[in-house]
C-alpha cells in the first residue's frame, strides 16, 4: 500500500464541494486544483485517492488530468511558478526575448525548475492581459510590460 | 459618436469599484430589484430579444433568441454557464470587467438566470485570472450576505446559487460544449451538435452558455430599456435579410504596436482606424501600420489599407475576415514579418487543438511544421499552396470538424497568405535560393521544439 497523500484537510475541502454539482465527477478539476495548490504537483497516488473520493476509476481522473497542461505529476513545480505569455500581442512586444532571457538567467529551459526549487518557468498562451504585453504571471501576480531589467530583478528577488 | 458616454466602464473610474458598496452607490442592483418586483422571466427574455443584443463571446448569436430555445416545459433544473474562459489572443475585456466591476457582471448574471429560470449557475473562469477570481469570489460572498443570491432573493420567491469553477489552462474550454465537458470533470472535447446545449447541455440538462460581457449588457438593457440599447450601433443591412444588426455599447480591446494599448468602450461599429488613432494614440514609435487582427487572432487579418472596416458583426467578413469575434484589435507595425506572424498563429492553434478531429489535429500541426521549415530557410513556394489547402479545408465552415477552433486556425493562414503573398514568396526565395522552386514531397524538420 502506498502511503496516503491527501490530508484530511484536503479531503474535507474536496467533500465540501459535492453539494455544488449533480455528479461527483464534476469535482475532478476542483479536487486537482486543491491538491496542486497544497503539494505543487499531483502525483499518481493523489489521483488514486481523488478517484476514491469521487467514486471514479483512477483512469478517469488521470484521463482528465492529462488533458490539461497544468498538473505536474513527477515532482513539485518551483515555489514560484512563472507563466510567460508567447501569444501574438506579447510576441509583438518582445516576449520571445523575455522568455529566453529568463530561462538563461535561471539556467533552465521552458518547463524546467531550478535545482534549488525556487522557480519553474513555463510557456503560456495568451494570458488575457494583452494590454500589458509582454506579461507574465508569477504565482498569483501578473507582471506588466516587463523590461530586461525588470526580468532580472524579478529573478533576483525570488525566495 | 463624440457624445457617447461609457456605460460598461462607467463604474470603473470610482474608488473601490469592485466592492458592493461602490456599486450600489452608483445605482447598482436597482435593475435587479425592479425586475424581481415587476417582471416575469418571459418579460426579461422579450426585452433582451427586442434589444437586439448579440453574444459578445465571439459568435454573435442573438441572446434573447438563444434563451427561447430552452424547452418551455421542463421538470428538473436548467443550468446557466457563464463563460469566463477568455483565452482568444488579443482579448481581455472580460478580465477587466471581472476585476474592476464584478458586481455589474453578477447583476447581469442573476438577471439572465432569472430570465432563463436557471437556479444554478456555474461561473467558469480560466485558471490564469487570480485577481479576477478573488474579486468575483468576494463579490459573490457579498451578494449572499446582501440577499441578492441564495434562496428567495429579495423576497421574490426566486432562488439562485452561483458557483465559481476554475479552468485549467486550455483554450478549448471556451468553446461552449468544451466548457460543459470540462465542467463535468472530463477532457474538454467539444461535442457534436445537435443537440445544442439549450436542449441537452451540462449534466444532460437544458443549459445556457453566455459570455461575461453579454450578461453585463443585460444589466443595462433591464435598467435602460431595449430602445436605449438599439439607439447605438449599426442597423441591419437592408440587402441582407439575415443580418439582425449590431447594437449597443462594446468593449474593444486594443494591443500590439499602438501607443496606448487598453480596453475602450464605444458603440458597436467603431472603425478600426478610429480605435487605433483616437483611443490608442496611433501606431507606436511614429511608425506605420502594416496590418491588424480585427477581433482576436481567429478572425484573420486586415491590411493597413482596410482600416476603414467597422467593428460590427457584419463588416469584417466584407474584408475577407472570419467575423467580428471578440472585437480585439491587435496592430502590427511595418517592421513585422508576416512569416513570423503566421508562425505565431499556427503555433497557437497547433498547441490548443484538442485533437479530436483529424483535419484540425493534423492540419494545425502540419501548418506549424511548414512554417518552422520556412523559417529555417528550407521553404518552397509550393508550401504556400499546401498551407492554403489546409486553410481552405479545416473548420465547421467547410464542414470537416466538430468546432470552430479550426476555422480560427484557418483564417490567419488564408488572410496572411492571400493578402501578403508577395512577401511570403520573397522570404522563401531569399532564404532558400537553391530550393524554393522544389515541388517534390519533403520531410518535416526533425524536431521543431515549438509545440
Ligand atoms: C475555440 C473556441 C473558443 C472559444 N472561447 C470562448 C471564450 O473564451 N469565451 C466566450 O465567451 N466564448 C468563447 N467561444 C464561443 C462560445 O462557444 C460561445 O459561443 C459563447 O460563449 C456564447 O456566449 P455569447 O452568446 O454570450 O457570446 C469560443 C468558441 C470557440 C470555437
Ligand atoms: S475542431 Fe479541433 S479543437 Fe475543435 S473539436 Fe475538432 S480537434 Fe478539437
Ligand atoms: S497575447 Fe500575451 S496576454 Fe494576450
Amino acid at each position: 500500500m502506498a502511503e496516503r497523500i491527501l490530508t484530511e484537510e484536503m479531503e474535507n475541502a474536496i467533500r465540501a464541494l459535492f453539494p455544488r454539482y449533480p455528479t461527483r465527477q464534476a469535482v475532478t478539476l476542483p479536487a486537482l486544483h486543491i491538491v496542486l495548490e497544497k503539494l505543487r504537483y499531483v502525483p499518481p497516488q493523489a489521483v488514486v485517492e481523488i478517484a476514491g473520493l469521487l467514486e471514479l476509476a483512477p483512469s478517469q481522473v488521470q484521463d482528465t488530468l492529462s488533458f490539461y497542461g497544468i498538473f505536474p505529476q513527477d515532482k513539485p513545480h518551483g515555489r514560484t511558478r512563472v507563466w510567460v505569455c508567447r501569444s501574438i500581442s506579447c510576441a509583438l512586444r518582445g516576449s520571445d526575448e523575455l522568455l529566453q532571457q529568463l530561462c538563461e538567467s535561471a539556467g533552465i529551459s521552458p518547463g524546467g525548475t531550478t535545482g534549488d526549487g525556487r522557480v519553474t518557468i513555463e510557456i503560456a498562451e495568451c494570458l488575457g492581459a494583452c494590454e500589458h504585453a509582454p506579461c507574465m504571471l508569477a504565482n498569483d501576480e501578473l507582471h506588466h510590460c516587463i523590461t530586461r531589467e525588470q526580468g532580472e530583478a524579478f529573478l533576483r528577488g525570488l525566495k | 459618436m463624440a457624445d457617447f458616454e461609457p456605460v460598461l466602464m462607467a463604474n470603473m473610474q470610482r474608488e473601490d469599484s469592485h466592492t458592493l458598496a461602490a456599486y450600489e452607490k452608483a445605482g447598482g442592483y436597482a435593475a435587479l430589484k425592479r425586475a424581481l418586483r415587476e417582471m416575469q422571466p418571459k418579460g426579461v427574455v422579450d426585452l433582451v430579444k427586442r434589444s437586439g443584443l448579440r453574444g459578445r463571446g465571439g459568435a454573435g448569436f442573438p441572446t434573447g433568441l438563444k434563451w427561447t430555445f430552452l424547452p418551455q416545459e421542463t421538470r428538473g433544473p436548467v443550468y446557466f454557464c457563464l463563460n469566463a474562459d477568455e483565452s482568444e489572443p488579443g482579448t481581455f475585456n472580460n478580465r477587466v470587467l471581472m476585476e474592476q466591476d464584478p458586481h455589474q457582471v453578477l447583476e447581469g448574471l442573476i438577471l439572465s438566470c432569472f430570465a432563463t429560470c436557471a437556479t444554478t449557475a456555474y461561473f467558469y473562469m480560466r485558471y490564469e485570472f487570480p485577481l479576477a477570481w478573488r474579486r468575483v469570489q468576494a463579490a459573490i460572498d457579498e451578494c449572499y450576505s446582501a440577499g441578492y443570491l441564495g434562496s428567495n432573493i429579495l423576497g421574490s420567491g426566486y432562488s439562485l446559487n452561483v458557483y465559481l469553477h476554475r479552468g485549467a489552462g486550455a483554450y478549448i474550454c471556451g468553446e461552449e460544449t468544451g466548457l460543459i465537458e470540462s465542467l463535468e470533470g472530463k477532457r474538454a472535447w467539444p461535442r457534436i451538435k445537435p443537440p445544442f446545449p439549450a436542449v441537452e447541455g451540462a449534466f444532460r440538462r437544458p443549459t445556457v452558455v453566455n459570455n461575461v460581457e453579454t450578461v453585463a449588457c443585460v444589466t443595462h438593457i433591464v435598467a435602460r430599456g431595449a430602445e436605449w440599447f438599439r439607439s447605438m450601433g449599426v442597423p441591419p443591412d437592408p440587402a441582407d435579410p439575415r443580418d439582425p444588426g449590431s447594437f449597443g455599447p462594446k468593449l474593444y480591446c486594443l494591443s500590439g504596436h499602438v501607443e496606448r494599448p487598453g480596453c475602450y468602450e464605444a458603440p458597436m461599429g467603431l472603425p478600426v482606424r478610429e480605435l487605433i488613432d483616437r483611443f490608442g494614440g496611433g501606431i507606436w514609435k511614429g511608425r506605420r501600420a502594416k496590418a491588424a487582427i480585427p477581433g482576436g487572432i481567429s478572425m484573420g487579418l486586415l491590411r493597413a489599407d482596410e482600416f476603414d472596416c467597422r467593428l460590427d458583426f457584419a463588416s469584417p467578413a466584407r474584408y475577407g475576415c472570419l467575423g467580428l469575434g471578440t472585437a480585439a484589435v491587435v496592430v502590427l507595425d511595418e517592421t513585422v514579418s508576416m512569416v513570423d506572424f503566421l508562425h505565431n498563429s499556427c503555433r497557437f492553434f497547433a498547441h490548443e487543438s484538442c485533437g479530436q478531429c483529424t483535419p484540425c489535429r493534423e492540419g494545425t500541426a502540419w501548418s506549424l511544421r511548414m512554417l518552422d521549415r520556412i523559417r529555417a530557410g528550407r521553404g518552397r513556394w509550393k508550401d504556400l499552396d499546401l498551407l492554403l489547402e489546409i486553410g481552405d479545408s479545416i473548420g465547421i465552415i467547410p464542414g470537416s470538424t466538430i468546432c470552430g477552433l479550426s476555422d480560427g486556425a484557418a483564417w490567419p493562414i488564408k488572410n496572411a497568405i492571400r493578402k501578403f503573398r508577395a512577401e511570403f514568396e520573397d522570404y522563401i526565395r531569399q532564404s532558400n535560393p537553391q530550393g524554393y522552386l522544389e515541388t517534390a514531397p519533403v520531410a518535416a524538420l526533425d524536431s521543431t521544439g515549438s509545440h
